[in-house]
């Protein structure tokens, strides 16, 4: 048996989107002890953790197909959300070789690749797409390789190309960020993408993070948890479309926080790419709403715990600040200060209703 | 891809090039396709010999589509002792080997505007799986191939026919091969790559620096070999037991080889969670966490990849 999909979600306007009780319970809570504060939490992307959303290469869920039609929609508003810089096509056929092979492997019953030589055939079913083409050869496709397959898959995607001791965005599929923009950051370095982050490059989590992903292997990819908040289940947080939701945050009550806002958490994942050297960077959005937390014993104090000691940084940087407040005195409300278990584990196998 | 240990593979073929080169063909032991393979990777073959075990590193001389088998070609040494000893003379069709995953540390430079090869005797290697990559992304390049005078009808075969810009240079004794007149008036945007002996790639790269070419348009290759090194014995002061490094493992896979959980995630020298207090011995740092000081007081050691200079290192732990 297979996902049974949402197929009529919505991530705007109504907000429609809401977890079942089985997305709630393998939902990647990011706090694993009662602070939180930057490091180089990266491990190997190995098909285990304490969540099942790291069971597969690339986790596939009940939003897929809704998620699938709101990046068609972002897309439609602003083509620009995909772009991909002409040195990249080797690091485009990488990708959709990857995705293909993996959701394919992964969820047999969902997605199949059959291949002869170059002439590929896969099939798409949730999204109900049949696409024969000539792998190496983007005219057979529909649009390019990079922006085909990654319409198909769920979170963001970045290709940073690997040259002169440095990594570069030089292409991505952006639909579901947090606040960035790959219009305005394509073709950045390293540490210039990564500069309006906060306190992380005084601890020198940059330098040591960049000489690491120089290093990563092909067939050993790595992943990170990475979080932050947001009002409504809303997955295109752009600077672009900043007037759309910004305002959001104005909206939020000791009446309606609960229902309002998400912990949005990204599973990260980088792999190195055979034929282009590049990185694939996925980044792969999951939300939660407040009150699906609370009904988790464990991630509600515990994230009691981690919003309270917060550095005021990270409160500004996160965008955090006009409901940090209300979010605390909710939660305190509901943390006896009991000692929690180490890990992101939510440590009940059922919720309350 | 996730790959998760080794691949089985079997060998299907062996051909004899020239009485000391031979070409081995793998295949996937269980069927199926081996990953995609990086232009310019090697893969570490792991030979089990009746006395000891091997594991050496050749490059990849098929391109990333050949999925259906892998390629390597193997020089015998002289009075080899070692694995090319053993692959020439005891390796026959149809045994198991294990190969690793194919590993890329001598990429094609996404942005080169043209890519010049140098290759001495077997370095030629990894340039074979160039090629048909150059050849399909329509690229730009020459090849030079350096060899001794009795083995240019080897490399010649092995290239095909002399096309544009593939040349085949025997050197004789005490001959040095004309660098300068391959360097010397390259359009702006070429990279070069050698692979060879030690000697012929440093000249490579002075002749390159000398000309002003930018150190970022210079490759050589290199099988890495940043995991290894010699052997070392570490012993754990709390417990006073002791354990043996070996060349090809690192400390940390040598504790959890003996069923200690020692702390550790990325397994790259990257997040600090491994560094373990050192009491004694001289360390090999090779993270990126501790710092140049904290690297000269020597009192901390990222288990996942440094190593000793000194015979022992006693660890408070």
């Amino acid at each position: 048996m297979g996902i049974q999909f949402k197929t009529d979600e919505t991530f705007r306007d109504d907000f429609s989107y809401r977890n079942s009780d089985t997305a709630v319970l393998r939902f990647p809570f990011p706090f694993g002890e009662d602070r939180y504060m930057y490091s180089v939490n990266i491990e190997p992307h190995v098909k285990a953790g304490t969540s099942p959303v790291f069971d597969h290469a690339f986790d596939v869920d009940e939003h897929y197909v809704a998620e699938c039609r709101e990046r068609a929609i972002v897309l439609d508003h602003d083509p620009k959300r995909c772009q991909v810089l002409p040195h990249m096509m080797p690091a485009q056929w990488d990708t959709l070789e990857l995705l293909m092979e993996s959701l394919s492997t992964d969820y047999p019953e969902h997605f199949s690749l059959t291949r002869d030589g170059t002439a590929w055939h896969w099939i798409n079913r949730p999204l109900n797409l049949d696409q024969r083409f000539v792998f190496g050869d983007a005219s057979t496709l529909p649009c390019a390789p990079f922006e085909y397959i990654t319409r198909q898959a769920q979170g963001d995607f970045t290709l940073q190309d690997q040259r002169d001791d440095n990594l570069y965005v030089d292409g991505g599929m952006v639909t579901t960020q947090a606040d960035w923009s790959l219009e305005f950051d394509i073709g950045m370095s390293f540490h210039e993408w990564h500069g309006p982050v906060p306190l992380a490059h005084e601890i020198g989590v940059f330098d040591r993070a960049l000489q690491y992903l120089l290093r990563l292997q092909y067939g050993h990819p790595v992943r990170r948890l990475n979080w932050t908040m947001t009002i409504n289940p809303r997955l295109d947080t752009s600077p672009e479309n900043y007037p759309d939701w910004g305002p959001d945050r104005t909206t939020v009550t000791a009446e309606n926080i609960a229902g309002k806002l998400h912990l949005r958490v990204e599973l990260q994942t980088l792999f190195r790419l055979p034929r282009s050297n590049a990185i694939l960077f996925g980044i792969r959005c999951y939300l939660i709403s407040l009150q699906d937390i609370e009904r988790v014993e464990k991630w509600r104090k515990r994230l009691h715990r981690v919003l309270a000691s917060l550095p005021p940084e990270l409160v500004e940087y996160k965008g955090l600040t006009r409901f940090h407040g209300l979010a605390l005195s909710r939660l305190a409300a509901l943390d006896d200060g009991a000692p929690l278990s180490l890990g992101i584990q939510p440590d009940q196998a059922h919720l309350p209703a | 891809m996730i790959l998760d240990g080794k691949l089985a593979a079997r060998v299907a073929e062996i051909e004899l090039l020239n009485p000391t080169l031979k070409r081995f063909r793998f295949v996937p032991e269980s069927g199926g396709a081996f990953p995609t393979s990086p232009p310019g990777a090697h893969v570490l073959v792991t030979l089990r010999g009746p006395d000891r075990v091997w594991q050496n590193a050749y490059s990849l001389v098929t391109p990333p589509d050949q999925r259906d088998h892998y390629a390597i070609i193997v020089r015998r040494v002289p009075d080899s002792r070692g694995g090319s000893h053993f692959l020439h003379d005891w390796l026959t069709i149809g045994d198991a080997v294990e190969l690793s995953a194919p590993a890329s540390l001598f990429p094609i430079a996404s942005l080169a505007r043209k890519h010049i090869l140098i290759a001495g005797g077997i370095g030629l290697t990894p340039f074979l799986s160039y090629r048909p990559v150059l050849a399909l992304r329509g690229s730009a390049y020459e090849l030079h191939q350096f060899c001794a005078p009795d083995e240019v009808e080897t490399f010649r075969a092995l290239l095909g026919s002399e096309s544009t810009g593939v040349h085949v240079h025997g050197v004789g004794r005490g001959e040095r091969p004309d660098l300068a007149a391959i360097l010397a008036d390259q359009p702006l945007g070429t990279h070069v790559y050698t692979c060879g002996p030690q000697g012929l790639m440093d000249a490579v790269e002075e002749t390159a620096r000398g000309l002003g070419w930018t150190p970022h348009a210079i490759h050589r290759e290199s099988f890495g070999g940043d995991k290894g090194g010699e052997p070392f014995t570490v012993t754990l002061a709390r417990s006073g037991r002791s354990i043996a490094v070996g060349a090809s493992q690192t400390l940390l896979e040598a504790l959890e080889g003996e069923g200690i959980e020692a702390p550790c995630l990325c397994r790259g020298g990257a997040c600090g969670v491994c560094l373990l207090p050192l009491v004694d011995g001289i360390p090999d740092h090779r993270d990126h966490v501790l710092s140049d000081a904290e690297k000269a007081e020597g009192r901390l050691i990222a288990t996942c990849v440094s190593r000793a200079r000194s015979g022992t290192l006693v660890l408070d732990f």
